[in-house]
């Protein structure tokens, strides 16, 4: 992987043309939004209460809902990749399906199952008097819905890719599953598991159909970055503009910070005594 | 590993591409031509709120218009005048208020002044089984209730404000929808107890929803203007589509919906 040199020759241009191709096409947009921020307004409206409300609620629902993809993730993820059960290739697909839903079909899913009128709402609603719609939680619902399957799908990637050997070393030590799965698998899975973290926590950070479907929209409660974004932009470009770089920023910030303190870290030394 | 990480890649930028929110793919196929024989397909812009009414006109001008095929986007009034001012191929718009259709004039993208055809106002809706047992207006107020209304940069959401302001209603919505129809389908769906929609919207949702009356006054009326595009690929057709609405057929059909004379 990091092999250089001339042993193995010069980069084929076949290659190097289309990367350079990809790398332009992914980057100019960013660069072409960078172009049209009016710089003037930007510390006006990052001090703006409404933008940091915005701000506020989407960093505490997206890191709620990785807490939550977490908690049930990484099971679900092991469960896939290491117990044989009649109907694993249909909940594999299941976790999938997730991902290839437009937003605001997963939204209206939503509704119909945790709405008021929903298979699990009404019931709710009838027994305790709880709503979800329109609530933060609902937002955090959203987020793990539309989070869950990258994270699930990363982790299952990862448990797989490491030596099942070790698992049946550790067995034979004594180990019991759990244990072995708290310090052996997890950590050898450290990678993908971080790799999970960081596309899912992105996925809630940038998630719009789903939440203003199913949660709808109100300062303070339910309006995240993205909502905030559509909003602006239906009135005041400028604005928009700003707060899409600002919700960049504050992405690419994170994901430096996750680097440079957990990933390389985890990469280099995946395995703890 | 890696080839995963690959996959998973893509499969955002699937998700993300399905994401992208709705808009028009409106393409003008040809150019402009003479304005007695266009052919092709006309693009018509219009507010949410035109939806129903459009649909059944766009019906009746391909009839009589052998050849022409009416493509209809229907959008919050904003986004769609933001999509003019942005060079979106489009023939006709029609904004569900003037302040709106104002930013295409402002911004030269309309041809020729353009035309108030309707006038809605707003109406209150609750779910036909009415579970906060809302009976007028005020009953917003009560405690617990769950309303919705328009984002306030939208048409609906200008007029709710006002009206609400002007009613002295002090309780605060659940939630600010990005267009009416969102609204509407809130309270459809019996999430919302209440929502403010258009009067039209109330007879376009009369299966699952009930119209209560509000108040109508000077602050709880919107006009709808029409205009033909300064960049419309097919200017005739652009004119006769805006003839229609304003003739008599589309008065009737407007009317039928329950929009107001302009």
């Amino acid at each position: 992987m990091t092999a250089r040199g001339p042993a193995l020759g010069r980069a084929p241009a076949r290659l190097l043309v289309p990367a350079g191709i990809a790398a332009v096409f992914l980057a100019l947009p960013l660069v072409a939004l960078l172009a049209r921020v009016p710089w003037a307004d930007f510390v006006d409206q990052l001090t703006e209460p409404a933008i940091l409300d915005a701000l506020r609620l989407s960093l505490v629902t997206s890191l709620a809902a990785l807490a939550v993809v977490t908690v049930i993730g990484v099971p679900l993820a092991w469960v896939l990749a290491r117990v044989d059960f009649p109907g694993r290739s249909l909940v594999r697909a299941l976790v999938i399906v997730p991902l290839v839903l437009p937003p605001v079909v997963a939204g209206v899913a939503l509704l119909s199952a945790f709405g008021r009128r929903g298979l699990v709402g009404a019931p709710l609603y009838d027994a305790f008097g709880i709503t979800l719609p329109f609530t933060t939680a609902a937002v955090v619902v959203a987020h793990t819905f539309v989070s869950l399957p990258f994270f699930v799908l990363s982790v299952e990637g990862a448990l797989r890719a490491t030596n099942r050997e070790y698992d049946v070393v550790a067995a034979t030590l004594g180990a019991s599953r759990w244990t072995t799965f708290r310090r052996v698998s997890l950590p050898l899975a450290g990678p993908g598991l971080l790799a999970g973290l960081v596309l899912g926590w992105a996925r809630a950070l940038g998630e719009f159909g789903a939440t203003i479907t199913f949660a709808g929209n109100y300062p303070g409660t339910t309006r995240t970055m993205p909502n905030a974004i559509y909003v602006a932009l239906q009135t005041d470009q400028d604005a928009a503009l700003v707060l899409s770089v600002i919700l960049m920023l504050v992405s690419v910030a994170v994901l430096g910070l996750l680097r440079e303190r957990w990933f390389d870290q985890a990469v280099r030394g995946p395995v703890r005594a | 590993m890696r080839n995963r990480t690959v996959a998973l890649l893509l499969s955002l930028v699937v998700a993300l591409t399905l994401a992208g929110c709705g808009g028009s793919d409106a393409s003008g196929a040809g150019s402009g031509g003479s304005s007695d024989k266009e052919t092709g397909t006309l693009n018509v812009l219009a507010a949410a709120s035109l939806t129903e009414t459009f649909t059944s006109l766009a019906k009746d001008f391909e009839a009589d218009h052998p050849g022409v095929t009416v493509k209809l986007a229907f959008d919050s009034s904003a986004t769609l005048a933001e999509q003019v001012t942005q060079g979106a191929p489009a023939d006709v718009l029609a904004t569900a208020d003037e302040a709106t259709m104002q930013t295409v004039v402002d911004a030269g993208g309309t041809e020729g002044d353009p035309q108030l055809f309707a006038t809605n106002h707003l109406q209150m809706v609750v779910p036909k089984d009415n579970p906060a047992n809302i009976r007028q207006f005020s009953d917003l107020e009560k405690p617990g209730v769950k309303y919705v209304v328009c984002v306030d940069s939208a048409p609906c959401g200008k007029l709710a404000a006002k009206v609400l302001a002007a009613t002295g209603i002090k309780a605060k919505p659940a939630s600010e929808e990005v267009d009416v129809k969102a609204v509407l389908s809130k309270v459809e769906l019996g999430e919302a107890d209440a929502g403010l929609v258009y009067a039209t919207d109330a007879v376009a949702g009369d299966d699952l929803v009930k119209p209560i009356d509000i108040p109508t006054s000077n602050e709880n009326l919107n006009s709808y203007p029409i205009a033909a595009l300064a960049d419309a690929k097919k200017p005739g057709l652009a004119k006769e589509w805006v003839d229609l609405v304003t003739g008599a057929q589309g008065q009737q059909a407007l009317a039928d919906a329950g929009f107001g004379k302009p």
